[in-house]
């Protein structure tokens, strides 16, 4: 037994709670009450942990809690089951051993299921895998705590009516499957990346949430050059975060960075990981995405960056993964490479696509190159078009900005 | 995306509404919030008071000047909001088509400023 910081439990209990959900489940099949079961574990372990110290087998004690909870629970589901209904009783499961194995993924599949919601996706991956609480989800999300509880009890709901099984997916769905994980882990990394500082600083906990289940995905999946490719993609663009906003809140372009507060052991990091499965895994979106980040990390100053290696992998992304996103991206590359112009006409085929035409990051990329060009008075306005366009207020702010400092230097 | 749909009224028109058809269109509401509130969608939302009890204000040279009315006259006034977090802009624009006040007067669909962002 050993006395230590609060936040030491809180990170210990969540990096155990869906090894005890996987064993509860195994033992007792219900998902749903066995989930309650954990959370109430969890949080009698928070209360009591602090103060009476850790147990020898933290893992057996949160095991024979929430066991406690779910069999009660049961029995008297099935004794008011039993006053209802005189035709027959659900026959008890058989006590079976409780291998120790770890059930992360499992639950990730579970809870990433294509039948869930997005919403609900990302909602009962951060209460199942990641051990959050229902009020840490709901303001690290930004709504009120019932619409959060709302949207995991139907979760929930739905994992039962769908009877989605609690095993791994058949090998020929994995990949798929596995790629709906990743993509549900990076919506919860984004949602904290993106968060700025001022009075929502619970959302940037969500970035390190997301690292560390795509970490423990890795763990489990060391070979799978995706999945290290999404934790370098996570890392790199993390290690930036120190930089990318003032105090005040308002967002500093990346080449205006101090890149000394830019986090190097992350970088570090990173860049191995990503080198390393580029190496030897099949190429990947993330392994790229990874990949663009760490050229932009490894660059002294902004002028250092290198370009032209940047503009060889978006010409490879894009050919992997066409979208309209990455052809802007590879605008910004394009111009930075050969120049605005070309850029310019590389632009202009995104004018036909519907989700982009009126989508503020074609503004504001055009007006970007614009002005690199030496347009600055069409310049200017697309600045202010893009400003009008996007939904995000430091995103706004800084549009604008850039739209009065056109029209300063006149 | 969290988007305010906010509700229009002729209280003119509301009141020659039959007692029926006035429970009617509360009843539908109820039925459409709950409905919300299942989905995970319903982040919140609240009728205003009939527009007679508004004041406006407006400071001019440090100094307040309080009005009784609403800052615009017009037949259709500002009844009362409601918060929503959709997957998509068609899906608040659906929920909306589906408020009873769209029927009679307007509903109208406003995207919520979000406070996070991306350098760009």
């Amino acid at each position: 037994m050993s006395a230590a910081p609060a936040s030491t439990f809180e990170d210990q209990l969540r990096e155990l709670a869906p090894q005890v959900l996987g064993a509860l489940v195994r033992r007792y099949g219900h998902f749903d009450a066995c989930e309650d079961a954990v959370q109430e574990a969890l949080l009698a372990a928070a209360v009591q942990w602090p103060d009476q110290g850790v147990p020898q087998n933290p893992r057996g004690w949160l095991v024979t809690v929430a066991s406690r909870r779910v069999t009660d629970q049961l029995r008297s589901d099935q004794a008011r089951r039993r006053r209802e209904d005189t035709t027959g009783a659900l026959a008890p499961r058989d006590q079976v051993e409780v291998p120790d194995r770890d059930d992360t993924l499992t639950l990730l599949f579970l809870c990433c299921h294509p039948a869930l919601s997005p919403a609900s996706q990302l909602a009962l991956t951060l209460r199942a895998v990641g051990g959050l609480t229902t009020a840490q989800i709901a303001s690290a999300f930004l709504v009120p705590e019932a619409t959060m509880a709302q949207r995991i009890s139907r979760a929930k709901q739905r994992v039962k009516a769908t009877g989605i099984p609690f095993e791994l997916p058949a090998e020929a769905e994995r990949a798929d499957r596995l790629s709906v994980v990743l993509h549900v882990l990076y919506l919860i990394f984004n949602e904290g990346y993106t968060a700025t500082s001022g009075p929502h600083l619970h959302r940037t906990d969500l970035t390190g949430q997301a690292i560390r289940l795509t970490r423990a995905v890795h763990r489990l999946l060391p070979e799978d050059g995706e999945v290290a490719g999404l934790l370098a993609l996570m890392l790199l663009t993390d290690a930036r975060r120190p930089a990318r906003t003032r105090p005040d809140g308002s967002l500093v372009p990346l080449e205006e960075q101090d890149r000394a507060r830019w986090d190097q052991p992350a970088i570090k990091e990173g860049v191995t990981l990503v080198t390393d499965a580029l190496a030897r895994a099949p190429i990947g979106p993330y392994q790229l995405q990874a990949a663009i980040a760490a050229v932009h990390d490894e660059a002294l100053t902004a002028a250092d960056t290198d370009w032209r290696q940047i503009l060889a992998l978006y010409d490879l992304l894009e050919r992997l993964a066409p979208n309209p996103m990455v052809t802007l991206n590879r605008a910004v590359a394009v111009a930075m490479v050969r120049g605005p112009e070309d850029a310019l006409d590389l632009l202009a085929t995104l004018d036909a696509d519907d989700r982009m035409a009126r989508h503020y990051r074609l503004a504001a990329v055009r007006a970007h190159l614009l002005e690199m060009a030496g347009d600055t008075a069409v310049a200017r306005a697309g600045y202010q078009t893009a400003a009008r366009r996007t939904t995000s207020l430091p995103e706004r702010r800084y549009l604008e900005s850039r739209a009065a400092r056109l029209r300063d230097a006149r | 995306m969290k988007y305010m749909l906010l509700i229009y009224q002729n209280p003119a028109t509301w009141e020659t509404f039959s007692e029926e058809e006035r429970n009617r269109v509360m009843n539908e509401v109820g039925e459409l919030m709950e409905e919300l509130t299942q989905s995970g969608e319903w982040i919140g939302g609240e009728g205003l008071a009939d527009p007679s009890n508004t004041k406006t204000v407006r400071v001019r040279d440090k100094v307040p000047a309080v009005t009784d009315g609403p800052f615009v006259e017009s037949k259709e006034q500002l009844a009362g909001y409601c918060i929503v977090e959709c997957e998509t802009p068609e899906r608040a624009t659906e929920i909306a088509a589906r408020w009873p006040d769209a029927r009679y007067w307007a509903m109208e669909v406003r995207p919520i400023m979000e406070p996070g962002g991306e350098e760009m």
